[in-house]
Protein backbone atom coordinates (compact mmCIF):
# COMPACT_ATOMS: atom_id res chain seq x y z
CA UNK A 1 0.00 0.00 0.00
CA UNK A 2 1.68 3.14 -1.27
CA UNK A 3 1.42 5.99 1.33
CA UNK A 4 2.48 9.72 0.77
CA UNK A 5 2.71 12.18 3.62
CA UNK A 6 3.51 15.59 3.66
CA UNK A 7 4.66 17.67 6.99
CA UNK A 8 7.43 20.08 7.74
CA UNK A 9 10.47 18.73 9.17
CA UNK A 10 10.82 21.89 11.23
CA UNK A 11 8.46 24.87 12.54
CA UNK A 12 8.52 27.65 14.80
CA UNK A 13 6.58 27.35 17.91
CA UNK A 14 3.13 27.94 17.84
CA UNK A 15 2.97 27.74 14.05
CA UNK A 16 -0.01 26.15 11.62
CA UNK A 17 1.32 23.50 10.20
CA UNK A 18 -0.51 22.19 6.95
CA UNK A 19 0.19 18.07 7.35
CA UNK A 20 -1.30 16.15 4.21
CA UNK A 21 -2.03 12.35 3.73
CA UNK A 22 -2.65 10.24 0.90
CA UNK A 23 -2.93 6.48 0.43
CA UNK A 24 -3.28 4.10 -2.37
CA UNK A 25 -6.59 1.83 -1.55
CA UNK A 26 -9.65 0.86 -4.21
CA UNK A 27 -12.13 2.19 -1.35
CA UNK A 28 -14.27 -0.29 -3.03
CA UNK A 29 -18.04 0.47 -1.95
CA UNK A 30 -19.82 -2.68 -2.11
CA UNK A 31 -22.74 -1.54 -4.07
CA UNK A 32 -21.05 -2.25 -7.75
CA UNK A 33 -21.49 -5.17 -9.60
CA UNK A 34 -18.92 -7.23 -11.49
CA UNK A 35 -19.42 -7.93 -15.32
CA UNK A 36 -20.79 -11.51 -14.10
CA UNK A 37 -23.17 -9.44 -12.47
CA UNK A 38 -21.68 -10.56 -8.97
CA UNK A 39 -21.58 -7.98 -6.04
CA UNK A 40 -17.93 -6.42 -5.93
CA UNK A 41 -17.38 -7.00 -1.70
CA UNK A 42 -17.18 -3.84 0.40
CA UNK A 43 -13.28 -3.14 0.84
CA UNK A 44 -12.48 0.56 2.51
CA UNK A 45 -10.62 2.08 4.99
CA UNK A 46 -12.90 3.37 7.97
CA UNK A 47 -10.79 5.50 10.05
CA UNK A 48 -8.13 7.78 10.04
CA UNK A 49 -6.08 9.31 12.86
CA UNK A 50 -3.42 11.13 13.18
CA UNK A 51 -1.13 11.95 16.70
CA UNK A 52 1.17 14.20 17.41
CA UNK A 53 3.72 13.00 20.00
CA UNK A 54 1.12 10.56 21.30
CA UNK A 55 -1.91 13.29 21.20
CA UNK A 56 -4.75 12.88 18.79
CA UNK A 57 -4.79 15.88 16.58
CA UNK A 58 -7.16 14.40 14.02
CA UNK A 59 -9.35 12.07 13.11
CA UNK A 60 -11.58 10.66 10.37
CA UNK A 61 -14.66 8.02 9.91
CA UNK A 62 -14.55 6.88 5.84
CA UNK A 63 -17.71 5.81 4.37
CA UNK A 64 -18.49 3.95 1.29
CA UNK A 65 -18.88 7.37 -0.46
CA UNK A 66 -14.84 8.57 -0.01
CA UNK A 67 -13.42 8.15 -3.69
CA UNK A 68 -10.34 5.57 -3.86
CA UNK A 69 -6.93 6.95 -3.21
CA UNK A 70 -8.19 8.96 -0.27
CA UNK A 71 -6.61 12.30 -0.04
CA UNK A 72 -6.80 14.47 3.35
CA UNK A 73 -5.49 17.73 4.03
CA UNK A 74 -5.27 19.34 7.73
CA UNK A 75 -3.97 21.68 10.00
CA UNK A 76 -2.55 21.72 13.59
CA UNK A 77 -0.37 23.89 16.28
CA UNK A 78 3.24 23.06 16.60
CA UNK A 79 3.61 23.21 20.03
CA UNK A 80 6.96 20.83 20.50
CA UNK A 81 9.54 18.65 18.96
CA UNK A 82 7.62 14.67 18.26
CA UNK A 83 6.70 12.19 16.34
CA UNK A 84 3.55 12.55 13.85
CA UNK A 85 1.93 8.99 13.55
CA UNK A 86 -0.76 8.84 10.28
CA UNK A 87 -2.97 6.03 10.79
CA UNK A 88 -5.48 4.34 8.16
CA UNK A 89 -7.67 1.32 9.64
CA UNK A 90 -9.96 -0.97 7.63
CA UNK A 91 -12.96 -2.47 7.79
CA UNK A 92 -11.01 -5.58 9.00
CA UNK A 93 -9.08 -4.04 11.41
CA UNK A 94 -6.05 -3.97 9.03
CA UNK A 95 -4.11 -1.31 9.46
CA UNK A 96 -0.95 0.56 7.69
CA UNK A 97 0.64 3.50 9.14
CA UNK A 98 3.55 6.23 8.40
CA UNK A 99 5.75 8.53 10.91
CA UNK A 100 7.19 11.59 10.59
CA UNK A 101 9.18 13.86 12.77
CA UNK A 102 8.87 17.19 13.50
CA UNK A 103 10.75 19.86 15.27
CA UNK A 104 9.93 22.24 16.92
CA UNK A 105 12.21 25.51 18.28
CA UNK B 1 -16.31 39.49 -46.71
CA UNK B 2 -15.70 39.84 -50.11
CA UNK B 3 -17.65 37.52 -52.66
CA UNK B 4 -15.02 35.79 -55.28
CA UNK B 5 -13.22 33.67 -52.47
CA UNK B 6 -15.61 30.84 -52.08
CA UNK B 7 -16.41 30.91 -55.64
CA UNK B 8 -12.86 30.64 -56.71
CA UNK B 9 -12.50 27.77 -53.91
CA UNK B 10 -15.53 26.07 -55.43
CA UNK B 11 -13.93 25.94 -58.43
CA UNK B 12 -10.93 24.82 -57.03
CA UNK B 13 -12.68 21.76 -55.29
CA UNK B 14 -14.74 20.98 -57.90
CA UNK B 15 -11.66 20.85 -60.48
CA UNK B 16 -9.60 18.80 -57.63
CA UNK B 17 -9.17 14.95 -57.85
CA UNK B 18 -10.56 12.62 -55.05
CA UNK B 19 -8.14 12.34 -52.43
CA UNK B 20 -5.94 9.90 -52.62
CA UNK B 21 -5.64 7.16 -49.45
CA UNK B 22 -2.46 8.44 -47.80
CA UNK B 23 -3.77 12.53 -48.00
CA UNK B 24 -7.18 11.94 -46.72
CA UNK B 25 -4.80 9.82 -43.66
CA UNK B 26 -2.84 13.36 -42.86
CA UNK B 27 -2.14 14.01 -39.07
CA UNK B 28 -2.63 17.27 -37.17
CA UNK B 29 -0.33 19.73 -38.01
CA UNK B 30 2.33 20.01 -35.57
CA UNK B 31 1.66 23.47 -34.97
CA UNK B 32 -1.93 22.55 -34.06
CA UNK B 33 -1.22 19.25 -31.16
CA UNK B 34 -2.97 20.08 -28.29
CA UNK B 35 -2.57 17.79 -25.13
CA UNK B 36 -5.57 16.22 -23.42
CA UNK B 37 -4.92 18.09 -20.68
CA UNK B 38 -5.86 21.50 -22.03
CA UNK B 39 -9.17 20.05 -22.53
CA UNK B 40 -9.88 19.14 -18.39
CA UNK B 41 -10.89 21.66 -15.95
CA UNK B 42 -9.08 23.20 -14.09
CA UNK B 43 -9.17 21.51 -11.00
CA UNK B 44 -7.81 18.76 -12.56
CA UNK B 45 -5.18 20.61 -14.25
CA UNK B 46 -4.13 21.50 -10.65
CA UNK B 47 -4.06 17.89 -9.46
CA UNK B 48 -1.91 16.83 -11.96
CA UNK B 49 0.39 19.63 -11.50
CA UNK B 50 0.63 19.06 -7.86
CA UNK B 51 3.40 16.45 -7.12
CA UNK B 52 1.90 15.34 -4.01
CA UNK B 53 -1.72 15.53 -4.68
CA UNK B 54 -1.52 13.94 -8.03
CA UNK B 55 -2.58 10.37 -7.43
CA UNK B 56 -1.07 8.97 -10.16
CA UNK B 57 2.07 9.59 -8.10
CA UNK B 58 1.02 6.64 -5.70
CA UNK B 59 2.24 4.26 -8.51
CA UNK B 60 5.27 6.11 -9.13
CA UNK B 61 6.44 5.75 -5.42
CA UNK B 62 5.84 2.15 -5.65
CA UNK B 63 7.18 1.65 -9.36
CA UNK B 64 10.40 3.21 -7.75
CA UNK B 65 10.71 1.00 -5.08
CA UNK B 66 10.28 -2.14 -7.14
CA UNK B 67 12.78 -0.73 -9.27
CA UNK B 68 15.38 -0.29 -6.61
CA UNK B 69 14.20 -3.90 -4.88
CA UNK B 70 16.33 -7.07 -6.11
CA UNK B 71 14.18 -9.85 -6.23
CA UNK B 72 15.20 -13.95 -4.47
CA UNK B 73 17.82 -15.12 -6.78
CA UNK B 74 17.96 -12.32 -9.23
CA UNK B 75 18.72 -8.57 -9.41
CA UNK B 76 17.34 -5.41 -9.20
CA UNK B 77 15.81 -3.40 -12.34
CA UNK B 78 18.51 -0.54 -10.62
CA UNK B 79 21.16 -3.02 -11.29
CA UNK B 80 21.24 -2.08 -14.99
CA UNK B 81 19.54 0.96 -15.27
CA UNK B 82 21.02 3.00 -12.18
CA UNK B 83 20.11 4.19 -9.28
CA UNK B 84 16.67 5.80 -9.48
CA UNK B 85 16.53 4.89 -13.40
CA UNK B 86 19.16 7.34 -14.11
CA UNK B 87 19.91 5.49 -17.09
CA UNK B 88 16.30 5.64 -18.28
CA UNK B 89 15.93 8.64 -18.48
CA UNK B 90 14.02 10.35 -22.06
CA UNK B 91 13.54 7.13 -23.13
CA UNK B 92 9.99 6.15 -22.27
CA UNK B 93 9.81 9.17 -24.86
CA UNK B 94 10.81 6.63 -28.15
CA UNK B 95 8.58 3.93 -27.17
CA UNK B 96 7.04 1.98 -28.64
CA UNK B 97 9.82 0.71 -30.47
CA UNK B 98 10.85 -2.44 -32.41
CA UNK B 99 12.56 -5.19 -30.36
CA UNK B 100 16.13 -6.40 -32.18
CA UNK B 101 16.09 -10.03 -30.91
CA UNK B 102 12.27 -10.36 -31.72
CA UNK B 103 11.56 -7.95 -34.48
CA UNK B 104 8.24 -7.91 -32.48
CA UNK B 105 6.98 -3.77 -31.54
CA UNK B 106 7.26 -2.96 -27.57
CA UNK B 107 5.81 -1.05 -25.80
CA UNK B 108 7.06 0.12 -22.13
CA UNK B 109 5.33 -2.98 -20.64
CA UNK B 110 6.29 -5.30 -22.91
CA UNK B 111 10.12 -3.92 -22.79
CA UNK B 112 9.65 -4.96 -18.73
CA UNK B 113 8.53 -7.81 -19.30
CA UNK B 114 11.43 -8.66 -22.02
CA UNK B 115 13.59 -7.33 -19.19
CA UNK B 116 12.16 -9.73 -16.55
CA UNK B 117 12.47 -12.75 -18.36
CA UNK B 118 15.84 -12.19 -20.28
CA UNK B 119 18.15 -10.75 -17.85
CA UNK B 120 15.88 -11.18 -14.17
CA UNK B 121 14.65 -14.54 -14.91
CA UNK B 122 11.05 -13.61 -13.48
CA UNK B 123 7.71 -14.33 -15.04
CA UNK B 124 5.71 -11.76 -17.54
CA UNK B 125 3.25 -9.40 -15.45
CA UNK B 126 0.15 -9.06 -16.66
CA UNK B 127 -1.26 -5.92 -17.64
CA UNK B 128 -2.74 -3.68 -15.04
CA UNK B 129 -1.51 -5.27 -12.09
CA UNK B 130 -0.18 -2.92 -9.60
CA UNK B 131 3.17 -4.05 -10.38
CA UNK B 132 3.03 -3.63 -14.01
CA UNK B 133 1.52 -0.59 -13.68
CA UNK B 134 3.73 1.05 -11.10
CA UNK B 135 7.09 -0.14 -13.38
CA UNK B 136 5.36 1.72 -15.93
CA UNK B 137 4.28 4.95 -14.59
CA UNK B 138 8.05 5.18 -12.69
CA UNK B 139 9.84 4.52 -16.27
CA UNK B 140 7.88 6.88 -17.89
CA UNK B 141 7.86 9.46 -15.61
CA UNK B 142 11.62 9.80 -15.52
CA UNK B 143 10.74 11.03 -19.24
CA UNK B 144 8.09 13.49 -18.33
CA UNK B 145 8.75 16.91 -20.13
CA UNK B 146 10.81 14.64 -22.74
CA UNK B 147 9.25 15.78 -26.32
CA UNK B 148 7.81 12.31 -27.71
CA UNK B 149 9.86 11.76 -31.17
CA UNK B 150 9.16 7.64 -32.16
CA UNK B 151 11.12 5.82 -35.78
CA UNK B 152 8.77 4.45 -38.16
CA UNK B 153 11.50 3.48 -40.25
CA UNK B 154 12.77 0.63 -41.62
CA UNK B 155 10.82 -2.33 -39.61
CA UNK B 156 8.51 -0.12 -37.83
CA UNK B 157 7.17 1.00 -40.95
CA UNK B 158 4.36 -1.62 -41.26
CA UNK B 159 3.49 -1.49 -37.54
CA UNK B 160 3.07 2.23 -38.04
CA UNK B 161 0.76 1.87 -41.14
CA UNK B 162 -1.16 -1.19 -39.58
CA UNK B 163 -1.85 1.51 -36.62
CA UNK B 164 -2.79 3.89 -39.01
CA UNK B 165 -5.19 1.54 -40.50
CA UNK B 166 -6.45 1.10 -36.98
CA UNK B 167 -7.18 4.66 -36.41
CA UNK B 168 -9.13 5.59 -39.81
CA UNK B 169 -11.12 2.12 -39.72
CA UNK B 170 -14.93 2.94 -38.97
CA UNK B 171 -15.89 0.01 -36.53
CA UNK B 172 -18.70 -1.08 -33.89
CA UNK B 173 -22.24 -0.24 -33.82
CA UNK B 174 -21.83 3.45 -33.99
CA UNK B 175 -19.53 3.02 -36.98
CA UNK B 176 -17.18 5.41 -36.00
CA UNK B 177 -12.62 5.81 -36.47
CA UNK B 178 -10.58 7.36 -34.05
CA UNK B 179 -10.30 10.12 -36.75
CA UNK B 180 -14.00 11.42 -36.86
CA UNK B 181 -14.10 12.25 -33.20
CA UNK B 182 -9.87 12.98 -32.63
CA UNK B 183 -8.95 14.42 -36.16
CA UNK B 184 -12.35 16.09 -37.54
CA UNK B 185 -14.11 16.97 -34.40
CA UNK B 186 -11.55 17.95 -31.35
CA UNK B 187 -12.93 20.61 -29.42
CA UNK B 188 -16.70 20.17 -30.25
CA UNK B 189 -18.59 18.27 -27.96
CA UNK B 190 -19.70 14.73 -27.40
CA UNK B 191 -22.06 15.33 -24.51
CA UNK B 192 -21.26 16.89 -21.21
CA UNK B 193 -17.68 16.33 -22.39
CA UNK B 194 -15.06 18.37 -24.70
CA UNK B 195 -13.58 15.67 -27.62
CA UNK B 196 -9.99 15.96 -27.06
CA UNK B 197 -7.38 14.92 -30.06
CA UNK B 198 -6.60 11.70 -28.66
CA UNK B 199 -2.89 11.78 -27.40
CA UNK B 200 -1.51 9.00 -24.98
CA UNK B 201 0.76 10.97 -23.58
CA UNK B 202 -0.53 11.34 -20.33
CA UNK B 203 -0.51 7.19 -19.87
CA UNK B 204 -0.25 5.34 -17.85
CA UNK B 205 -2.63 7.86 -15.98
CA UNK B 206 -4.69 8.22 -13.56
CA UNK B 207 -8.45 8.52 -14.47
CA UNK B 208 -11.46 9.58 -12.27
CA UNK B 209 -13.89 7.43 -14.04
CA UNK B 210 -11.03 4.23 -13.31
CA UNK B 211 -10.45 5.48 -9.35
CA UNK B 212 -7.00 4.05 -10.31
CA UNK B 213 -3.87 4.67 -12.60
CA UNK B 214 -4.45 2.36 -16.14
CA UNK B 215 -2.64 1.87 -19.11
CA UNK B 216 -3.31 3.37 -23.03
CA UNK B 217 -4.79 0.56 -23.84
CA UNK B 218 -7.00 0.47 -21.43
CA UNK B 219 -7.64 3.87 -22.50
CA UNK B 220 -7.91 2.09 -26.26
CA UNK B 221 -10.39 -0.50 -24.49
CA UNK B 222 -12.67 2.09 -23.41
CA UNK B 223 -12.81 4.23 -26.93
CA UNK B 224 -13.03 0.88 -28.34
CA UNK B 225 -16.30 -0.12 -26.47
CA UNK B 226 -17.43 3.68 -26.49
CA UNK B 227 -18.18 3.27 -30.06
CA UNK B 228 -19.90 -0.47 -29.16
CA UNK B 229 -16.64 -1.66 -30.69
CA UNK B 230 -15.33 -5.14 -29.40
CA UNK B 231 -12.38 -4.14 -27.21
CA UNK B 232 -9.04 -5.87 -28.33
CA UNK B 233 -6.95 -8.42 -25.75
CA UNK B 234 -4.56 -6.43 -23.70
CA UNK B 235 -0.62 -6.68 -25.60
CA UNK B 236 -2.78 -6.88 -29.15
CA UNK B 237 -0.55 -6.43 -32.09
CA UNK B 238 -3.30 -4.06 -33.41
CA UNK B 239 -3.12 -1.79 -29.76
CA UNK B 240 0.76 -1.82 -30.22
CA UNK B 241 0.68 -0.76 -33.89
CA UNK B 242 -1.88 1.88 -32.39
CA UNK B 243 0.69 2.58 -29.44
CA UNK B 244 3.23 4.07 -32.59
CA UNK B 245 0.59 5.21 -34.50
CA UNK B 246 -0.50 7.89 -31.64
CA UNK B 247 2.92 7.99 -30.93
CA UNK B 248 4.34 9.67 -34.11
CA UNK B 249 0.68 11.80 -34.53
CA UNK B 250 1.41 13.49 -31.11
CA UNK B 251 5.29 13.65 -31.72
CA UNK B 252 6.14 16.85 -30.05
CA UNK B 253 3.84 16.78 -27.55
CA UNK B 254 6.00 16.37 -23.43
CA UNK B 255 5.40 13.41 -22.27
CA UNK B 256 2.78 14.17 -18.64
CA UNK B 257 2.90 10.51 -16.98
CA UNK B 258 2.01 10.52 -14.40
CA UNK B 259 -1.20 12.46 -16.45
CA UNK B 260 -4.89 13.03 -14.11
CA UNK B 261 -8.19 12.62 -16.93
CA UNK B 262 -11.21 12.72 -16.71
Amino acid sequence: MSIRISAPDTASRDEIIELKALIQHPMETGYRRNNRGEIIERDIITTFECTYDGDTVFQARFHPGIAANPFLTFYTRATRSGTLEFRWTDQNGQSWSETHSLSVE
Amino acid sequence: MRWPAPVIALAAAACTPAPTADEAREKLPASALISGYEFLQADTQALQDDDFANPGFLWVDRGRALFAAAPQQSKACAACHGEDGAELKGAAAHYPSVDETTGKLTNIEGRINLCRTRHQGLEPLNYETDDLLSLTAFVSHLSRGEPVKVDVSGPAEVWYRRGEDYFFTRRGQYNLACNQCHNDNWGRQLRGDTISQGHGTAFPGYRFEWQSLGSLQRRLRDCDAGVRAEPLAYGSDDYLAVELYLAKRAEGLPIEVPGVRR
